[in-house]
């Protein structure tokens, strides 16, 4: 990863711009100056003094916005720190990306917003913390969810476990409305879930492994689904993994519950037949689940079920990892090859349209936490990746930028990957 | 002539031949367990590290004397998994005792999988002693010998498997060595103690206890844990033994005497009635005996001798 900062104009010539407030995707140059757009068209003529930037057959979208990124400071930063994590997002072409409050201590308070926010003031990612919805993400207290939101908090999570409680549950969505964030709350039924460790199908019949039904996350989607209904609240559905849970998101998106809902790049793309290697990489909550599943999740994204793509970044040290799969970590980096796998997957194996998949990256995850990209118009901030959406390439050890390497895609050919990030001024050659 | 396996894992897509040979070593090995001097020198310098992360008591005997039996030198470490949990990984208790040298590792975990890990960790020959409710490929190897040994053959025998199949490593061993073989496998179980879609296993199955001993040319009876009825699992224990145990009852309206099996420890009265376990049919003690030529077998054709 290189870094220039461009003291005069320059200009991205080349390189066709995918527009997700316009639904277009046409080809026009950009000319940047003090960091915003100060023309844009086609072929924009080169004077001399002028900086090129050659973009020639690739794609320039608003920066990815990702809602679910496990940071790990405070308090595990050997694994991750909120400087190491925004490389890694810049890496993926992510220029926003929303930290989960499952650190130590827990994102609950007002000075732990701050904290984050303070951390990440001078980084080129912007960072946005999502504060817990329990205090200490113990399922006993709301945290102030108005004090938290004037600090920065886009929303609420006690992510990495569940509100088990169907009354807490209440009580965070209705009072939700006064600061209109959404709630995301991590849907596996602890009870159901019993010690599960892969998903329960023919893979744990085969392994051994103690089984983890699709319905320990589907009845917690139904409770969260009904809540919303009847308080009228704000539901974001984070790593939604059975086809259950979409078909159960669809019927309430059409009686018009206010529900989002997002999915991984690895739910979409691994199933748990990995998991016959016993492999701890693959050991993810909720887990990988069946074939019939996955294809559920890409139809979800497909019809607008699912909104957004979220990569679930969870990065762990690798004696987290090397070890026996009920002690094992949960969880897998995401961040740098979520383009890859998610371009693999849906636009050059499911034919999805370009512009469907990054919207699901960029406007529609803004949309979700109440934030307006900068767009391509003239005055607006510079803030895009570019990517080849064609491109084949092995993702590696030298592709990762966090500091855990805990993924099981390393040595996976992709196709598409991000080249640049341009971020005011700045432009970042991955 | 040598196994195309080069580690013990599990059953699981472990070739007919390798089973056949297996077999055939431990039948001669048990010629050596009938002399009265019950020793031989193949394994003599080889060194046999048992790591035992969870308590056991005749697999541990078992594979203790078939090393001994064997010439080779032991190291025996155990360790309750919990104490892993308190920082020592897996993988430094590993490499710490491999940093010393081991040719062959027996290793029993209570985590499916992590006698598999093992491989990736050392460079050793890896026997698996039981990983949780994964495989104990010995185990199902012994209960083969002694079907074999009673039968003659395993190709299109029937051979029933009652009990907790969802929890026990026995049952998945013992279905995939069998189907390997060619006999069939019928499994019969309270549908709490069945696994989800248990039918991808190639097996039949069925609730109905008489059923499943008119099919059986052998049953293989599993232990039940006192503990599963805690759980809710089975009501009660006395509720198993009436819809599930072999009693004396069952067996005497069958058309045809079957062969009964039991891995140990028994539960007496629950699953089985003594008169059955200590019967003319059982081949009980046989299975023990048998297990320490598989396992003489198992070390002495994987270890390269």
């Amino acid at each position: 990863m290189q870094k220039k900062n461009i003291q005069g104009e320059f200009l991205l010539k080349g390189g066709e711009i995918v527009d997700p407030y316009n639904d277009s995707i046409e080809k026009k140059d950009i000319l940047i100056e003090k960091g915003r757009i100060k023309k844009i068209g086609k072929d924009i003529k080169e004077d001399g003094e002028i900086k090129i930037i050659d973009v020639k057959g690739l794609k320039i979208s608003p920066g990815f916005v990702d809602l679910h990124t496990h940071l790990r400071e405070p308090g595990q930063e050997d694994a991750e720190t909120i400087a190491s994590g925004a490389r890694a997002a810049l890496a993926g072409g992510f220029t926003r990306i929303c930290c989960m409050p499952n650190t130590t201590p827990s994102i609950s308070t007002q000075e732990s917003v701050q904290f984050i926010i303070n951390k990440a003031r001078n980084l080129d990612v912007k960072v946005m913390p999502i504060a817990s919805i329990t205090k200490d993400r113990k399922g006993e207290q709301l945290t102030e969810f108005a004090e938290l939101a004037k600090t920065g908090a886009v929303a609420f999570s006690d992510d990495g476990n569940p509100v088990e409680s169907a009354q807490m549950m209440r009580n965070a969505l209705e009072y939700s409305k006064i600061v209109d964030m959404p709630i995301l709350n991590h849907s596996e039924d602890q009870d159901l879930k019993n010690d599960g460790l892969i998903n329960e199908g023919s893979v744990s019949t085969s392994t051994g492994l103690p089984g983890n039904p699709a319905m320990a996350e589907e009845i917690m989607i139904y409770r969260d689904l009904r809540i919303a209904e009847f308080t009228g609240a704000r539901l974001h559905i984070p790593h939604v993994t059975t086809k259950g849970s979409v078909e159960l998101i669809r019927k309430a998106k059409e009686k018009g519950v206010k529900v989002t809902a997002e999915v991984t790049p690895h739910h979409i793309t691994l199933t748990d037949e990995y998991m016959r290697s016993f492999n701890t990489l693959g050991k993810v909550a909720p887990p990988l689940r069946s074939e019939d599943d996955k294809e559920a999740l890409i139809e979800g994204l497909k019809d607008g079920t699912i909104d957004a793509i979220a990569t679930d970044h969870a990065p762990h040290t690798y004696n987290k990892k090397e070890t026996s799969l009920d002690l094992a970590a949960n969880g897998m980096i995401g961040l740098e090859s979520a383009l890859g796998l998610v371009l693999t997957q849906l636009l050059h194996k499911e034919e999805m349209p370009l512009m469907e998949v990054i919207k699901k990256l960029t406007i529609k995850p803004a949309d979700i936490i109440n934030k307006k990209l900068p767009c391509f118009q003239k005055g607006e901030k510079a803030e895009f990746t570019i990517f080849s959406p064609d491109e084949w390439w092995v993702f590696n050890k030298k592709s990762i930028y966090s500091r855990s390497s805990n993924t099981p895609f390393i040595g996976r050919e992709l196709n598409g990957r991000v080249k640049k990030v341009v971020i005011g001024s700045k432009v970042i050659e991955i | 002539m040598s196994l195309s396996i080069d580690n013990l894992y599990g059953l699981e897509g472990v070739p007919k031949a390798d089973i056949d040979q297996i077999l055939d070593t431990a039948f001669s090995f048990r010629e050596v367990l009938e002399r009265p001097v019950k020793k031989v020198p193949t394994l003599k310098g080889t060194t046999v590290v048992n790591l035992f992360f969870e308590p056991s008591t005749r697999t541990k005997n078992s594979f203790a004397l078939a090393e001994k039996r064997l010439s080779a030198d032991t190291v025996n470490f155990s360790a309750a998994s919990s104490s892993l949990k308190k920082g020592e990984s897996l993988k430094d208790t590993i490499q710490n005792l491999f940093a010393m040298k081991m040719d062959v590792v027996v290793m029993r975990h209570p985590t499916p999988g992590s006698v598999k890990m093992l491989g990736d960790f050392v460079d050793a020959v890896i026997i698996n002693a039981g990983d949780g409710t994964h495989e104990h490929p010995t185990q199902a190897l012994l209960d083969m010998m002694s079907i074999k040994e009673k039968f003659g053959k395993l190709e299109d025998l029937n051979i029933t498997i009652v009990g907790d199949i969802k929890h026990s490593r026995v049952a998945l061993s013992n279905i995939y060595g069998l189907k390997t073989m060619g006999a069939n496998v019928m499994l019969c179980a309270p549908p709490t103690f069945l696994p989800a879609e248990v039918d991808s296993l190639g097996v039949e199955v069925t609730y109905d206890i008489n059923e499943a001993l008119e099919f059986a040319d052998a049953v293989n009876v599993l232990r039940i844990q006192n503990e599963r009825q805690g759980k809710g699992l089975i009501p009660s224990l006395r509720e198993y033994r009436q819809t599930f145990g072999i009693t004396r009852d069952r067996l005497e309206k069958l058309k045809k005497p079957i062969t009964i099996m039991h891995p140990g420890p028994m539960n007496r009265q629950v699953e089985i009635d003594s008169e059955i376990a200590d019967g003319e049919n059982a081949i009980i003690l046989d299975q023990v005996l048998n297990g320490v030529a598989i396992r003489m077998a198992v070390l002495f054709l994987l270890s390269g001798n």
